[in-house]
């Protein structure tokens, strides 16, 4: 399969299977894609005579055989139509080893950001609660005794706001510690936070502890303040900015990401991200929100040729800040063409709900933080001594991009592996059926950021 | 090539070889909690 986009003054052909990305010139271009659509192979005689009769009054005949000659060696060597002969590997989840968890450590917020699909820390319990230590400890113990021959562990401490319950966090890693000398085992701790109670004490211990920090913040004061604000209406924009500026710089300007939500609120939202490299941040995301049902801010069909003007106006000028020499990373961006994961992982996607799960206050364990709540999906307690829901856990096992039809056909499949689970869960209502809006923008995005690559290769 | 620049190697199929170690990180547990992207993650496998 091959994907070919303009973009700019770039065109570029990614050949799916391989993940080969070319750039070509115009004549090259239209040469593949004439080829490509009337199913010709380039070895074949019968290619390079339709080529011509296509082609003759724009080209010369000389150039197209060359160009031919050229397309024929590309898929020779693999690196052109390949074939997908990756689809042996869709059961490789059934018997994985839980690695990562998502640590609810406080179900309350002490803010009422408007789009929280955390339903403002509460994930729809209708109670406030805070995780004790003790179940985090237990919840520690859960993951190493799970964990099989996997070395690096992952464990998010996650919220509402994990920061109302940090005497609980410290203990939980103090805790984990210990474990990872008992076992060895590799923890790493991340922590996303809205940043009202980040101070400099906090700061040492997470930047002494945590591999990750993720600080919320959506962008331009006026669009942060318009959704991310106290119970009392203020916004959190002048509390943040000065203490997450310093978080940045106390980490080398490295491992941390300012992570914000676009809205419909904000269709410009290229101008967030850049405003929050104006601040000086060199870790950046900016996602899309995601609601289940339409409100005002959601985000609808009719916006994605605005939303893709973004990304656009967006790559080129995070192409522009590179080369200057004063770049910043964009999340949604970063492709490693050649260190990139495997296949396996790429087929595979988040692993929720077997390799990754969440684990409520009260030690309930779900598919992922965004699962949380929902009675249907809770998938057992870490203080059973029995295994985790076996059908449930077989039923996310199996979920990968060869179990979604959607994802057979679509170029973007071994960026995304088929997407957000809870996201499809949410708006389709089945694992296996991706958000099209989000498949949208990802396709987008995946073609901006192999313009990205190919603009810095110059 | 004069017309064609291949920007990288044909890596997914040799991945293949020494891939499923399982090593690296979940994708949401980096930034993304919301949407997914994997591409962006690194591999981590020590006998690649």
């Amino acid at each position: 399969m091959i994907h070919t986009f303009e973009m700019f003054d770039k065109y570029i052909a990614l050949d799916v299977n391989s993940g080969c990305v070319h750039e070509l010139d115009k004549l090259s271009y239209d040469v593949l894609n004439f080829l490509d659509v009337k199913g010709l192979d380039p070895e074949d005689d019968e290619a390079l005579f339709k080529t011509i009769g296509e082609f003759k009054r724009e080209y010369d005949s000389e150039d197209i055989a060359e160009v031919i000659e050229d397309l024929a060696e590309l898929k020779r060597n693999d690196m052109l139509w390949a074939e997908d002969d990756f689809e042996y590997n869709d059961d490789l989840k059934k018997n994985a080893p839980v690695k990562a968890m998502c640590l609810h450590i406080s179900h309350d917020c002490n803010l009422r950001c408007k789009y929280c699909f955390a339903d403002e820390g509460q994930y729809h319990s209708g109670c406030r609660e805070l995780m004790s230590a003790e179940t985090g400890k237990r919840a520690m113990d859960y993951l190493v005794r799970n964990s099989g021959s996997r070395r690096n562990l992952e464990v998010d401490f996650f919220g509402g706001e994990p920061l109302m319950n940090f005497e609980a966090v410290k203990e939980i890693v103090s805790y984990a510690r210990e474990l990872e000398r008992q076992y060895d085992k590799v923890f790493r701790f991340t922590i996303t936070t809205n940043g009202i109670l980040l101070d400099d004490d906090k700061l040492e211990f997470i930047n002494r502890e945590m591999g990750n920090i993720v600080l919320s913040i959506d962008g331009r004061k006026e669009v942060n303040d318009r959704v991310r604000c106290r119970a009392d209406g203020t916004g959190s924009y002048d509390s943040i900015v000065p203490i997450f500026q310093k978080t940045a710089q106390s980490r080398g300007q490295d491992n941390y990401y300012v992570r914000g939500t676009f809205t419909r609120y904000n269709l410009d939202f290229s101008k967030d991200v850049l405003h929050l490299a104006d601040l000086g941040f060199k870790q950046i995301s900016v996602e899309p929100v995601v609601s289940g049902e339409e409100t005002d801010y959601s985000l609808r069909e009719e916006d994605l040729p605005r939303i893709f003007d973004e990304y656009e106006t967006l790559v080129r000028e995070y192409v522009a800040r590179k080369k200057e020499g004063r770049g910043f990373n964009f999340f949604h961006f970063m492709i490693d063409l050649d260190e990139g994961p495997c296949i396996i992982k790429r087929v595979s996607g988040c692993g929720c709900g077997c390799e990754y799960i969440a684990v409520a206050p009260n030690g309930d364990v779900y598919p992922c933080h965004q699962f949380v709540g929902s009675e249907e999906y809770k998938m057992g307690s870490i203080y059973d001594e029995c295994e985790l829901d076996r059908d449930l856990r077989n039923k996310f096992a199996a979920c990968n991009i060869y179990s979604k039809p959607d994802c057979r056909d679509c170029f973007a499949k071994f960026f995304c592996s088929g997407g957000c689970v809870a996201n499809a869960c949410l708006i389709n209502g089945s694992i296996n059926k991706p958000h099209k809006l989000s498949c949208e923008m990802m396709r987008k995005r995946v073609e901006c950021s192999l313009y990205a690559k190919a603009a810095l290769a110059e | 090539m004069k017309r064609i620049k291949t920007l990288n190697s044909a890596s997914l199929k040799k991945s293949a070889c020494k891939g499923g170690c399982g090593e690296c990180q979940t994708s949401c547990q980096s930034a993304c909690k919301t949407s997914c992207t994997v591409a962006n993650q690194k591999c981590e496998n020590e006998d690649r």
